[in-house]
């Protein structure tokens, strides 16, 4: 059977007057129907690049690698064939629902303007796609509300209204790129509960992005944990967060103040701080802010910082990007 | 008023006492140019802080936090109510007499790079507090250099611009230049929600062995509770400009009273993919409630799983919830052990 989404060797550089950045170097992902992969990070470490690339969105930047639907070669597809499966079949949300959402235009022609050109659907048919959409990520009075504009939403219902607009076309596939980290709480709650509940209805496979750790916890199934445009660490997400095996990741988990914490021992902080993409160094690119080389035997102290680690697999579905993964190999 | 004595204020007084403090801001004016009604974003908040002590404020955006803050370092004049600062009261002091108090209270902000002038050197932004104050060129730059090493940067790089700093760093720099005058109380509003998870560990540390070591006593506002669990001794609970919860730590993490904070609890994601699955979570309904246009009653009634008719028409004041001495602004607050 043929994957929903494969990505394999995604590179997306961008060519600066300082330079070559290679945003993202070489990273591989699947994600199957009904199935969240969380894609996690800090600042700057590729994940947006990662999914506008996926989406091809990526002009004046050289993108190598292939990224299947269905099987489907998207990367090189010409701009008109994209075009049908740009929104049609994966549908992206974005961070902030104010920008991407159009001032004056009212939100039911804006959750329409696709359906109604992928369904070839009349104006009155569009209006009706708009209303059911609103009333299934829980607007009240849809009917009503699908003639106002976005300034007349509040933050959350702009985001509902974004995910009503990106799921209008019924597609596979929806990349969500940090779609609570401008909410309250108590409406990312809601928000997360919304798309868990239609990608159970649907079987939609769902590409979450976050810093969040949390978030990733408590929506996705596969994890893939990226670093300086580079994949350090990939697991089932279980297993990543009782078992992280790259320094980096369990520098992550172990970083995190945690309302479950029971004493008030200091935070363990990571030291320094991310990587340079445009003249990254030879060997691994956490090294020096990396607690395991830095207390490693001198000869594999020097490998770490020679040898550009690749990902190597240690479990089942779990990989990671280090020379001394703190899981040993082939114990489960 | 306590009245100046030789002797110094007595040592169970608190450093910072706030009382009933309100803050109207005037109406946006709507497209037809019609003025909006007033926003009442901090609507008579009331509490302590004690020397050396962390008061955490939390609560969602618009809630009134910043707007509290600023109002007590004075980038705000309150509309109406105390802030008494180590037994003066300074709400309503000219700018000119506030002066030899604003040694002792100084101000972190979210945003690192938009709080430090790009222009202006590191050595410049760290000592302009103590200039202020008249002090010599010559002593705040030394200042400036010994502020450096303390909150861990190079002080050799004191001649350095803002944005040749990582955010981390910079954020360390808008603590440094805070710390210039050696105050008693700095208030910190979202000082680490704009940083990776991996540098605001690093600044969160910080913070606190600065404070063991200086005595330091912070207001912490965030909106992350996790953070604030972290790093407080007391909390406060903020929802439509009002405290709806205040108490020790313990008491408010351990066993919220306030539906709200029960909510905003539990909406909290876990790190933990066990936890996330099995723990039982409240999801409110809607969103926070525009200051503009305050429900009636219990602000939070329309989102409260609890809400009955006397919270839709009384407005629940603040009260000892339980056994210990946490309040809560509710007529049916979840008590501990009933
Ligand atoms: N058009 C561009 N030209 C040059 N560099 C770019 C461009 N777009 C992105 N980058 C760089 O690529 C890197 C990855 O950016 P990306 O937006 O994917 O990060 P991210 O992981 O989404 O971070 P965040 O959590 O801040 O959203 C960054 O260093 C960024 O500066
Ligand atoms: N200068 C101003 N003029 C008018 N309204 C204001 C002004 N400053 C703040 N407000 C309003 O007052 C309310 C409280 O704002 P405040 O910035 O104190 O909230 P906050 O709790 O700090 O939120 P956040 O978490 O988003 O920082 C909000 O409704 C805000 O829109
Ligand atoms: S490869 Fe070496 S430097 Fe890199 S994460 Fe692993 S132990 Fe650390
Ligand atoms: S007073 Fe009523 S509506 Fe308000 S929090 Fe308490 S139970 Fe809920
Ligand atoms: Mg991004
Ligand atoms: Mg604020």
């Amino acid at each position: 059977m043929t994957r929903l989404l494969e990505v394999e060797d995604l590179k997306v550089a961008f060519d600066t007057p300082r330079g070559t950045v290679r945003a993202v170097d070489g990273i591989s992902f699947a994600v199957e129907a009904g199935r969240t992969l969380g894609l996690v990070g800090e600042s700057g470490s590729g994940k947006s690049v990662t999914s506008l690339a996926v989406m091809g969105l990526h002009r004046g930047a050289t993108v190598t690698g292939s990224i299947r639907l269905h099987g489907q070669e998207l990367n090189g597809l010409g701009e008109k064939a994209l075009g049908t499966v740009r929104g049609r079949r994966i549908a992206m949300i974005f961070q902030d629902p104010l920008s991407s959402l159009h001032p004056f235009y009212t939100v039911g022609e804006q959750i329409a303007e696709h359906y109604r050109v992928h369904f070839r659907a009349n104006r009155k048919a569009g209006r009706a796609r708009a209303v059911e959409m609103l009333a299934e990520v829980g607007i009240p009075e849809p009917a009503r509300r699908v003639d106002e504009y976005p300034h007349q939403f509040s933050g959350g219902m702009r985001q509902r209204v974004m995910i009503a607009m990106a799921l209008a076309c019924e597609p596979d596939l929806l990349i969500a790129d940090e779609p609570t980290t401008a909410l309250d709480v108590t409406v990312q709650a809601q928000i997360l509960d919304l798309i868990a509940r239609i990608q159970q209805e649907r079987g939609l496979g769902v590409v979450m992005i976050t810093h969040d750790l949390g978030v990733v916890a408590r929506v996705a199934h596969e994890v893939l944990v990226m670093y300086g445009g580079r994949a350090a660490e990939q697991a089932p997400v279980e297993r990543l967060f009782a078992q992280p095996a790259h320094p980096y990741t369990r520098g992550l988990l172990d970083s995190l103040p945690r309302l479950d914490d029971t004493d008030d021992a200091p935070l363990r902080a990571i030291p320094g701080s991310p990587p340079s993409l445009i003249a990254p160094a030879p060997g691994c690119s956490f090294a020096p802010r990396c607690a395991r080389t830095t207390a490693a035997a001198a000869e594999e102290h020097a490998r770490c910082l020679a040898e550009r680690p690749v990902l190597g697999p240690l479990a089942p579905g779990h990989q990671a990007a280090c020379h001394l993964p703190l899981v040993p190999e082939g114990v489960l | 008023m306590t009245e100046p004595s030789l002797t110094g204020p007595p040592t169970n007084e608190p450093l910072l006492s706030v009382r009933d403090l309100v803050k109207t801001f005037p109406g946006r004016r709507s497209r037809t140019g019609r003025p909006g009604a007033p926003v009442r974003a901090v609507d008579g908040v009331s509490f302590d802080v004690g020397a050396g002590e962390t008061l955490g404020l939390v609560g969602e955006s618009g809630c009134g936090k910043s707007t509290t803050g600023r109002m007590i370092v004075r980038l705000l004049d309150p509309t109406s109510g105390t802030v008494t600062f180590d037994g003066t009261e300074i709400g309503g002091l000219s700018q000119a007499r506030l002066r030899p108090h604003r040694r002792d209270l100084q101000m972190v902000f979210q945003d690192p790079y938009s709080s430090l002038n790009p222009r202006q050197t590191v050595s410049r932004i760290i000592s302009e507090p103590l200039l202020v104050q008249g002090e010599s060129a010559t002593a705040a730059r030394k200042r400036a250099a010994e502020l450096m090493e303390l909150v861990g940067l190079i002080p050799e790089h004191l001649d350095r611009y803002p944005h040749e700093f990582s955010g981390g760093q910079a954020q360390r720099i808008g603590i440094a230049r805070a710390l210039a005058t050696s105050p008693r109380l700095v208030i910190a509003d979202e000082p680490v929600s704009a940083l990776d998870v991996s540098i605001q560990a690093q600044v969160v540390n910080l913070m606190e062995r600065l404070q063991q070591e200086l005595g330091l006593a912070y207001v912490f506002i965030a909106h992350d509770l996790s953070v604030v669990k972290r790093v407080c001794d007391r909390v406060a609970v903020m929802y439509l400009g009002r405290i709806v919860e205040i108490g020790d730590k313990a008491e408010v993490y351990g066993s919220p009273a306030h539906p709200y904070t029960r909510a905003l609890l539990s909406a909290v994601p876990l790190p933990d993919p066990e936890a996330e699955r099995t723990r039982e979570r409240i999801v409110l309904l809607g969103d926070p409630p525009s200051p503009a246009d305050p429900p009636p009653g219990c602000s939070f009634h329309p989102r409260c799983p609890k809400a009955q008719d006397l919270c839709r028409t009384e407005r629940p004041l603040l009260r000892i919830a339980g056994p210990g001495t946490r309040e809560a602004a509710c007529h049916f607050p979840e008590v501990p052990g009933s």
